[in-house]
This record gives structure tokens, C-alpha cells and sequence, in this order.
């Protein structure tokens, strides 16, 4: 518990505030091979450092009824090693040269990286390619498996009140679409997957048509595309995907409130949430209007939320606002408080609200506007500092139907929203009619007789 | 094959010179070279010069942290590092957040137990109103009564949201248990009874002590020259006092051999054992820290990984690493399992590490550690500017070279299975504490 690292500077990345200037966009490659696979080169030449993720077009979102947790069981079990790499091969070559490699889960596809120095990228590429489309599953393996799974899953999950929560919240946000399913699955059924689940699902989706490739850092991009033809442009092409169309959601047509009491809560919170576009759905700009409206409502000390609520009132301890827009279907959008102690979840819920409402009623200025934008964009020149968030930021936007044209537009969009776009998204979107309120709290008083 | 974006191919140069040759058969990558600058005024710093990213970092930090507050006044460090952008000079909280907006930087503080530390970010080409801002800001604060007020609410706030929290008693308990009435044992965030006895004369009094060129350490990194760097640190430094005044802070001596457990209904039983742990002035430093890494790294080929999560799948990870404070080593290793696992994973990793002193290393497995070791260096000390500043201030607190990275790895080259073995046998031949958090959890049934 008591861990001193030297993360000296770890609270850094915390706010991002500002200003707009014409900064060069990096000098990002796009290559699509014979296979279909897809290869994006971003350098990055400060440090002999080089970032490798693959990305494939398939998440938890994609798990077939009854079988949840199945995209990131197969994720787990990717790491169990091929006849030409066998289990332990990749991360002892990637341990050997001081390398990180990790995969992850989410609704929408499933990621596998390495952070190497950049001599060892065509290994990478071999061994990613290879495990793409051969990789042995021994029987044995996987009941060992699933137990470390319902291990993580009781450790992030079932170990934290609020996970509970906001697990049992997205299940009622979302009426139709199985973004309401976990990713890590439900621990009913994670129990019951089997080695043959796994295996459909990886011959289905894993496939070099259905891959993104991203490698950002110390690296030309021309010899990164002569190693992905060396490795990953060995492999045939796979069949043809479908169309992906996942079951959509109905219009909301109640507000519903999920309630969770759990000993280990002693402040209560509350956690208002809608179901609303992604920038992939959003017409007219009005992905980057959430933005915005999240920006003015809760980024910084300057926020609105923050100066009514922390600063002015001094009523809550914590407050805010955020858009989850990157997603490939519905995206949300949510606002957020836990009071102080002395006062209640409801005056603090209620004020919360009346200042959503003194935003749409009332003026945004100019000011106020640009300051929000200036903030936005500004982040996204900082973030240029981490070749691993760049590649992230590339992967997302490509696996949602966008362009690497689209990320470089992006500030321009962010910069044409206008006040009336910010209100107008918030009327049409935060609706208390068909709001999914979650509330975190202390146990009840039991009553005695 | 479509190419949307083609870049041609650097051209490379058609003769070699004989020379060259040697230079060609290192690998042709990037570096990534500490410079050591004395501004005009006369303050040391480490830089990097680099125009890939117009946006310059600096990082500094000043011996002495929250081990210095007064035991009645515990949190005082850690309040004082929330308000830095909470006005400065003639600015008050309001104007001074509008004038960081408008100068695009981001500044953060925090206090660590030994040292205090201070961060920004800014445009390379706003540096100077950047450089202003933060100037005030180290040297003027202003602990504006409602600032103090309103941060120490959020503190208290955050503490009453854990009140019920095992993890965190039961962290308290821990610190408590091991550090004794050592400063370490302190919670730095402090207590609902110290913070509210904080004043800002408590925080102008901590800001002068702390606030002084003796110690301060600095490390720049980005778009701007070594004279434009030296007019910065002046600009934000120059001002500063010579001498801190910091109260003496003995060793602590750890408390091992204490067996914790915390019966709560959790779905899950944490464990955490802390062993004796190695100086980094101790010649058995650099085995220590290889066999530490060989057992308990972040790698799932670590022995205990491979023990407890592959072979039995008892858990989703066993991590660990060396504690080393200024006044306190320790070596710590953490899991969390099934309730009723938990007596089998603490013997499984208590057997792993029986081995280790018995059998020493394999050998294989400590050659790929001391590479492992060797190469993460640069892929985690280096990786972006946040990382670099970092690893600048934190090698010059630590009173490293500036070319630490080339003895760190002779030291690491010259480790043996030998020294290994001995230094296994040295920190495991004692009683670790034991801390269990969990349904039925029991020291009787331990160890």
C-alpha cells in the first residue's frame, strides 16, 4: 500500500488549458495493403523509442448473446503463443529489451502493443502478424485462464462500490444495444466460456482486413511499410465482414434512477447520464458542440461547475461533466457531484441542475466560448508530447470511420462551434425526462421498532 | 497498394567514409542527451534542446516535503501544493486562472514525503507571459483565506468519502504498523483534526523553509536554447532566498515481523508483505533491485506471476518493487485473490521467494531481467518531455551524474546469480510484515 515511485510529476497531466495557433500537423503515413490491412506511420524522433499497436475492428460490443466477456477472454488468450512463437516468446523478447506489451478490451475493438526500441519492430511485426491468424490454444490452458479473468473482474468490479454502480447504470442507460453488457462480461457467463467460444470469435474477427496497424515513433515510415509487407502482408486476406450493425437504441421514453447502497460509501454521489451521438453518428457539428458544452461546464477551475458549486456555494466536493464521444455507436454524456459533507445529494443535485439550466436560458459569452475551445485545443497540442497517446488518438479515430484528414481538421470543427450550438445540444440532449440518474450511498439508517 | 500520404524515403549519403563505418554499426536512433546549463544568475539545471513539439516543460523540485510538517499540523505540505494557482502577486484566484488560460501553460505542484516538487507546460511561443506567471507563482503566493478555505474543504471531503473505506484504514494501519512515530507514518493528505489548525502564516512560514536555490533542481526540456532556458530559471528562481530552513529528519526504522489482518466482507482478500529493503547506497543495491524485478516486476514472466497467476491462476497479478525513501527502504510485494485462496497464494509467494535465497536465479531469467532492466531506461525514463523533466529533476535530488544512465548500466551488467542468492537470502532470511484485508481474514492462519 505504501508504494513510493518516483512518478514525481504524476499529477501533471491533469487540466489543459490554451491558445490557438497554427501548428503543423505530424507528418502522418496511411497505407492500406493488398490484404486490407491498414497502416498508419506517425514519427516521432526524440527518443530511440517506438510504439506498436494493432487494432482490430471487434470489441465486447461484438460477443454473441450469452457468451459476454468473450472478446477480452480472447484477448487474455492471445498471449498463449503460436507453433512458431510459443507462450512467454513475445514477452521475453519485449522484457529483454526494456519493452512494455499489453493488450486491452473495450466495446469496439481490441487492442494488442508494444513499446520497443526501434531495432525490434520487425520482431513485433512478426510475432503480432503470426498470432493474427495462428495461434494455438492447449486445452489446458484455459481453465487457468478464466480464473485470473473472474480475479480481474472481482478486483475491478466487484471490490468498488462505484464500479458496481456505474456497471448497473450503463445496463439501464442503454435499452437495446449491448454496450449495456460489461466488456469484462457477467460473471455467469464468463464462467461458462470455453476454448471453442474463443476460437469462433478469433476466426470471425482477427484477420488482416479487419486489423489497423499503428506504429508511432523513432521510425521512417517507407522501411515501417517494407517490415508490415515483410510480416503482416504475408497473410491472406480473411472473408469478408459484414457490415457492422449492431442492434441500435429505441428513442428513451422514461428517466430511470439506480440506486446502490454499499457499506464501504460514506459521501454520496450521484451521476446523471444520457445516451447521445458519437462524433461518428453526430451530424452538424454536433459532436464537437458536447465538447464544448462539457468544456464550459467542467474543464478547469474556471468552470462552471466548478466556480458555482466549489468555489461560490461551496456545497459540493467534487463536480462535473463529461462526453464520451469516441465511441463507434451511441456515445453519453454525463454530469456528476458528491457533496460536501452538511450538505444533502439533493440540494447539491438540484444546483447542479439550475446551473445546466442558467447555461440554456441564459448567455454564453465570447469570452467564455473561446476560453472553452482554447483549453480544448491547446490539449491536443500537449498531447503530441507521447507518441503513445498519438497513436491512440489515430487508432480511435480510424476504427470510428474517420480520417486522419478528420483529426487534423478536428481543432478547426472544435473552433466553429458557436453559443447557440453549445445551448442547442444541450436542450436537445439533456433532457431530465429521459435521464438514467445513478446515486452511490451510504447505508440506510435501519429503523428499529 | 494505395498510399494517401506518401513520405519519400531519406536519401542516404552515397560514399561512406571509412570512419562512418563504426558509427553505422550502432544502431542509427535517436538520442536523447542531458546538458548540464548554469544560468546567469548562477543556478544549475539539466536540459534537453528539442524542437519536434513547439511546447517547452520544466520540472523542479525542493528538498523537504510533507516528512517536515509539524505533527500537529499534518497536510500542511500537501494543502500548500493545491494553491499555487489560487492567486499570486496582485492577481487573485480569478485573474490569476484567467492569466494561465490566456498565457497557455498548465502549472501543478505536489508534495511528495522528502521533496516538493513543481510542474509546467507551456507554448513555446507564449513562453515569456508562461515564465511570468510562474514566477508569481513560486515567489508570491498568495494563500488567499477563501483559497485555503475551500481546498482544505475539498481535502476533508475526500478523506470523509474513504471514511468507511477498508483500504483505506487499512492502509493507514499499514503505514502505521511499519513506520511506527516516524514522519512516514503520517497520512500526507493530513487528518480531519490537523487540517483545520492550518493558517496561511503556517503556509507562508512552510513556503519560505521550502522555497530556497540550495536545493532547488531543475530540468527543462523542448523548443528553446540554452540562453533562452538560463533567462527562464532566473526569471522564476533568481528571486529565491539561498537557504531553507528544514527541520532534521532521523531514519525510520521499520517495524517487520507483524502479522495485520482486517476481517471485512470484500469479494476479495488483498495481501501485502514488506521485507527489509536495500539503500541505494548499499553495495547489494543494484542485486537487490535485479532480484526484486526478477520476482515481482511488471513483466508476466516475474516469478511470482508465473507462480501465482499462470500456473494457478490465483490472482491477476502479484506486483512489487523497492521502497526507498530518504529515511526508510523497504521491499514490498501486493496481491489480491479469492477469499478463500488467500492462505495458498501467500504460501506459493512466501515458497518463490524461499527459492530464490535457496537456489538463487535461473540463469536465463536474470540475464533477460539485467537486459530488461538496461533497455526500459530509455523507453520509460524517455518517452515524452513529461518523462525526461522528470528523470532530470529526480537524478539531481537523487545527487546522480548527469551520465547516470552509463554506470547504472555497468552496475546492472556486473550483477552475479551469486550476489543475487545473497542479497535473497539477506532480505528474506527475515520476518516480513503481513497485512490481509478480506472476508475472514486471520493472522493465526498466515504465516
Amino acid at each position: 500500500m505504501h508504494r513510493q515511485t518516483f512518478a514525481l510529476l504524476a499529477a501533471l497531466l491533469v487540466t489543459a488549458p490554451a491558445v490557438a495557433q497554427q501548428i503543423p500537423s505530424p507528418d502522418v503515413s496511411h497505407f492500406i495493403l493488398d490484404n486490407g490491412l491498414e497502416l498508419v506511420v506517425i514519427p516521432d524522433r526524440r527518443a530511440p523509442v517506438v510504439t506498436h499497436m494493432v487494432w482490430y475492428r471487434t470489441g465486447a460490443a461484438d460477443d454473441p448473446a450469452g457468451q459476454s466477456g468473450v472478446a477480452h477472454f480472447l484477448e487474455h488468450l492471445m498471449f498463449k503463443g503460436t507453433a512458431k512463437y510459443p507462450a512467454g516468446t513475445l514477452e521475453g523478447m519485449v522484457n529483454e529489451l526494456g519493452g512494455e506489451t499489453n493488450a486491452f478490451t473495450t466495446a469496439d475493438v481490441t487492442v494488442y502493443f508494444q513499446t520497443v526500441p526501434p531495432d525490434a519492430l520487425a520482431d513485433m511485426m512478426d510475432i503480432e502478424a503470426d498470432r493474427m491468424r495462428n495461434l494455438v490454444l492447449a486445452p489446458e490452458v484455459i481453465d487457468a485462464e478464466r480464473a485470473v479473468i473472474l480475479d480481474e473482474r472481482r478486483q475491478r468490479v466487484e471490490a468498488q462500490p462505484g464500479s458496481i454502480l456505474a456497471e448497473q447504470v450503463t445496463a439501464t442507460l442503454y435499452q437495446n444495444h449491448p454496450y449495456r453488457i460489461p466488456v469484462i462480461g457477467w460473471a455467469h457467463e464468463i464462467e461458462t466460456l470455453s476454448r471453442e467460444d474463443a476460437l469462433t470469435f478469433y476466426d470471425r474477427y482477427y484477420a488482416p482486413n479487419n486489423a489497423l496497424v499503428i506504429v508511432a515513433g523513432d521510425v521512417d515510415a517507407e522501411e515501417v511499410k517494407e517490415m508490415a509487407e515483410a510480416s503482416y502482408g504475408k497473410l491472406a486476406r480473411g472473408p469478408d465482414l459484414p457490415p457492422r450493425q449492431r442492434p441500435q437504441e429505441p428513442p428513451a421514453a422514461s428517466s430511470r434512477i439506480v440506486t446502490l447502497e454499499d457499506a464501504r460509501v460514506s459521501l454520496p454521489s450521484f451521476a446523471r447520464n444520457w445516451v447521445v451521438p458519437s462524433y461518428r453518428q453526430a451530424k452538424d457539428g454536433e459532436a464537437e458542440a458536447l465538447d464544448v458544452l462539457s468544456a464550459i461546464l467542467s474543464d478547469g477551475p474556471q468552470s462552471r461547475l466548478y466556480q458555482a458549486l466549489v468555489v461560490k456555494a461551496g456545497i459540493a466536493a467534487q463536480v462535473g461533466a463529461s462526453y464520451g464521444g469516441m465511441a463507434f455507436d451511441a456515445g453519453t454524456f454525463t454530469v456528476f457531484g458528491t457533496p460536501r459533507p452538511g450538505t444533502t445529494l439533493d440540494d447539491l443535485e438540484k444546483a447542479v441542475f439550475a446551473e445546466v439550466d442558467n447555461l440554456i436560458n441564459g448567455d454564453i459569452s465570447e469570452a467564455e466560448l473561446e476560453r472553452a475551445k482554447t483549453r480544448y485545443i491547446r490539449s491536443t497540442i500537449f498531447a503530441r508530447d507521447d507518441q503513445a497517446a498519438m497513436a491512440q488518438t489515430y487508432g480511435v479515430w480510424l476504427t470510428t470511420d474517420r480520417s486522419i484528414e478528420d483529426v487534423a481538421l478536428w481543432p478547426e470543427h472544435i473552433r466553429a462551434v458557436t453559443a447557440e450550438d453549445v445551448k442547442a445540444v444541450a436542450i436537445k440532449y439533456l433532457r431530465p425526462s429521459i435521464a438514467v440518474t445513478g446515486y452511490l450511498l451510504p447505508p440506510a439508517e435501519e429503523t428499529k421498532p | 497498394m494505395i498510399a494517401i500520404l506518401h513520405r519519400t524515403r531519406r536519401a542516404l549519403p552515397a560514399l561512406l567514409a571509412p570512419l562512418l563505418a563504426i558509427a553505422l554499426a550502432l544502431p542509427a536512433q535517436a538520442e536523447v542527451a542531458f546538458k548540464s546549463i548554469t544560468s546567469p544568475g548562477g543556478i544549475e539545471a539539466w536540459m534537453v534542446e528539442d524542437y519536434t513539439v513547439p511546447i517547452v516543460t520544466i520540472g523542479f523540485a525542493f528538498e523537504g516535503g510533507a516528512a517536515q510538517d509539524p505533527d500537529d499540523k499534518v497536510g500542511l505540505a500537501s494543502l500548500m501544493s493545491s494553491l499555487f494557482d489560487e492567486g499570486a502577486g496582485d492577481l487573485d484566484s480569478d485573474a490569476f486562472q484567467t492569466r494561465l488560460d490566456e498565457a497557455g501553460v498548465e502549472v501543478s505542484f505536489s508534495a511528495g514525503f522528502d521533496f516538493f516538487s513543481g510542474f509546467a507546460r507551456m507554448l513555446a511561443d507564449q513562453r515569456e507571459d508562461a515564465t511570468d506567471l510562474l514566477a508569481l507563482a513560486v515567489n508570491q503566493p498568495r494563500f488567499d483565506q477563501p483559497a485555503i478555505d475551500r481546498m482544505r474543504a475539498q481535502v476533508l471531503a475526500s478523506i470523509a468519502s474513504r471514511a468507511q473505506d477498508p483500504g483505506y484504514a487499512a492502509g493507514r494501519l499499514w503505514n502505521q504498523t511499519l513506520f511506527g512515530d516516524h514522519p512516514y507514518a503520517r497520512p500526507l493528505e493530513g487528518t480531519p483534526e490537523s487540517l483545520p489548525t492550518i493558517t496561511a502564516n503556517d503556509l507562508r512560514e512552510l513556503h519560505h523553509a521550502l522555497f530556497a536555490r540550495e536545493t532547488l533542481k531543475v530540468g527543462i526540456v523542448g523548443a528553446l536554447d540554452e540562453k533562452a532556458a538560463g533567462e527562464m530559471i532566473d526569471a522564476i528562481f533568481g528571486n529565491l532566498p539561498e537557504k531553507r530552513q528544514l527541520a532534521e529528519i532521523g531514519p525510520a526504522q521499520l517495524s517487520f515481523g507483524q502479522n495485520l489482518a482486517v476481517d471485512y466482507p470484500l469479494p476479495q482478500t488483498s495481501i501485502n508483505l514488506a521485507y527489509p529493503g536495500i539503500g541505494e547506497t548499499d553495495p547489494d543495491y543494484f542485486p537487490a533491485y535485479v532480484m526484486t524485478e526478477m520476482l515481482a516486476g511488471g513483466s508476466l514472466l516475474s516469478e511470482l506471476n508465473v507462480e501465482v497467476r499462470e500456473k494457478r491462476g490465483l490472482s491477476y497479478g502479484v506486483s512489487g518493487g523497492l521502497v526507498n525513501l530518504d529515511q526508510a527502504e523497504a521491499l514490498t510485494i501486493g496481491t489480491s485473490t479469492r477469499p478463500d485462496q488467500a492462505s495458498e497464494a501467500i504460501k506459493v509467494i512466501r515458497e518463490t521467494l524461499a527459492k530464490m535465497a535457496a537456489e538463487g536465479p535461473d540463469p536465463k531469467a536474470l540475464e533477460r531481467t539485467k537486459r530488461y532492466l538496461i533497455g526500459a531506461y530509455p523507453i520509460s525514463q524517455l518517452r515524452s518531455s513529461v518523462a525526461i523533466a522528470s528523470t532530470m529533476v529526480v537524478q539531481q535530488l537523487k545527487g546522480l551524474p548527469i551520465d547516470y544512465v552509463e554506470e547504472r548500466h555497468k552496475q546492472l551488467e556486473a550483477v552475479t546469480a551469486e550476489q543475487i542468492q545473497a542479497v535473497a537470502k539477506r532480505i528474506f532470511g527475515a520476518e516480513p510484515s503481513l497485512l490481509q484485508v478480506g472476508p475472514g481474514a486471520d493472522e493465526k492462519e498466515a504465516l
